[in-house]
């Protein structure tokens, strides 16, 4: 076990949120066709708010910090709130379109010891990134400032949402990051939208694309062990959790509310009216999502892949429930290896549904 | 113990916090991740850039670790070896300008 995983191993353990992801807008200069989010601004925390919640965050144990959004940098103030966090000692990771980023930029996020800037790019051709952003020359714009950023020696992820519209495309994109002199990720989720519409989803890229990614030895290492049969569940496996949103990670939305996980739509509180800590240690719904292990689950716990799959419990609670399967990760690991899961056989299915109803929960109203 | 003064203090490019005790600390120049512990991290927490090394080791190691002068004075300098040598502590004959932690 690496270093890393053993911190993450004791912060699990003792309940500390060594991670947040924190969106601090909503509010984006593009249009991406896949995107969850409505765009408006319904009551942002102002700068000094957020500076308050990353003080608190800060006395609560947070290491790692991911700034998000929207578009992050369509906060005049952002540059303010990352100096404070890093006055605070976070690691801190940016997502961002980076359309807004120029040399002065990139030098600025240099100085501030940012660890790492994400990136997305959907495609190495110009005219497909930019008819999913719906942004004029975003690709220009985007490849111009993973220049800046690399030539300042900052380290850059492209991510590469796929989709219908690009599922071709990621060998070139994967080509570009290599040209570029900076890491590559892939990830072929689309959720549904936070207003419940998901119409999105019809974007997702068909299940029986996935195992063309899934074998593919250039997008995925360790191929045996990743596509192999599962292996039967141990009583360790079953004693385990899904993973670590509520445990040791949570997301905090623009208006202060706090989720167990960015796609773990479940409200838990919000930081206008309560403590963070007070939220993290207390909310009834953050010590249910932690009460749950891999044997509690309806389906689950008697599947075959119970052991390595990559279940989402925000994902199985927007299909209806946090104990019941993520369609999505019993669709991939159907493709994957090639073995059904437990929710395929019990609805007699040789294959996976590819669409089920989803249930999005709105964030709590809050009267400011 | 030396007779001269050595100041150490965090570089504030560096990533920091207490878990359970003890720091962590990561440089995200060089992906560098370390773990401190106890006595390290009390070190590291009196970084200030303004209290000579020796009476970090005196005040913070010596007396609440009740460990040999000696013995605490090589293991800081060791360890502050190292961590310098990561661009982790800021090292200098002079005092430096504190950096803030938790």
């Amino acid at each position: 076990m690496s270093l890393m995983s053993e911190v993450g191993q004791k912060a699990f353990n003792l309940g500390v949120p060594l991670a947040v992801h924190m969106d601090v807008t909503y509010r984006c200069n593009e249009r991406c066709v896949h995107c969850y989010l409505d765009h408006d601004d319904h009551g942002e925390m102002t700068t000094s708010e957020i500076k308050d919640v990353l003080d608190q965050l800060a006395e609560a144990g947070v290491f790692f910090l991911t700034f998000s959004g929207g578009e992050v940098f369509m906060r005049r103030d952002f540059f303010e709130l990352v100096e404070h966090a890093r006055r605070l000692m976070f690691n801190v990771k940016i997502k961002t379109n980076a359309v807004m980023i120029h040399e002065k930029e990139a030098q600025r996020i240099r100085k501030l010891g940012i660890d790492t800037i994400q990136i997305s790019v959907y495609s190495h051709r110009a005219e497909v990134h930019d008819a999913i952003t719906k942004l004029p020359h975003s690709f220009e714009r985007t490849v111009k400032a993973i220049r800046f950023l690399h030539e300042q020696g900052l380290r850059v992820t492209i991510a590469n949402v796929l989709m219908t519209a690009n599922s071709a495309d990621h060998a070139g994109v994967q080509q570009l990051a290599a040209d570029l002199g900076v890491q590559y990720t892939l990830d072929p989720t689309i959720t549904p939208m936070m207003d419940g519409n998901t119409s999105v989803l019809s974007l997702r890229i068909p299940g029986e694309e996935l195992p063309e990614i899934f074998h593919n030895p250039a997008l995925v290492a360790n191929q045996e062990e990743y596509c192999a049969p599962p292996k039967p569940p141990s009583d360790e496996d079953l004693e385990g959790y899904s993973c670590s949103a509520g445990h040791s990670f949570c997301y905090i939305s623009p208006y202060g509310d706090v989720f167990p996980c960015v796609q773990f739509p479940l409200p838990t509180g919000n930081i206008r009216q309560q403590k963070f800590l007070d939220i993290w240690n207390f909310s009834p719904q953050l010590k249910e999502v932690r009460s749950i292990k891999t044997k509690d689950l309806t389906v689950c716990s008697s599947c075959s892949h119970a052991g390595s799959c990559s279940r989402c419990p925000g994902l199985a609670y927007m299909e209806g429930s946090m104990r019941g399967p993520s369609t999505a990760d019993c669709e991939k690991s159907f493709y994957r290896t090639g073995v059904p899961t437990a929710n395929m056989l019990r609805q007699g299915l040789s294959k996976p549904r590819t669409t089920v109803p989803l249930v999005q929960i709105q964030p709590i109203a809050i009267s400011v | 113990m030396p007779e001269d003064c050595i100041y150490i203090a965090r570089n504030s490019a560096i990533a920091a916090r207490a878990l359970a005790g003890e720091m962590m600390v990561m440089n995200s120049a060089d992906s560098t991740f370390f773990t401190l512990n106890e006595v390290a991290t009390a070190i590291f927490q009196a970084a200030d850039g303004q209290t000579p090394l020796h009476e970090i080791v005196r005040q913070r190691i010596c007396e609440e670790f009740d460990v040999d002068p000696d013995e605490a004075w090589a293991d800081a300098e060791l360890f502050v070896a190292e961590l310098s040598a990561h661009g982790i502590l800021l090292v200098s004959k002079q005092p430096l300008v504190p950096e803030t932690t938790r």
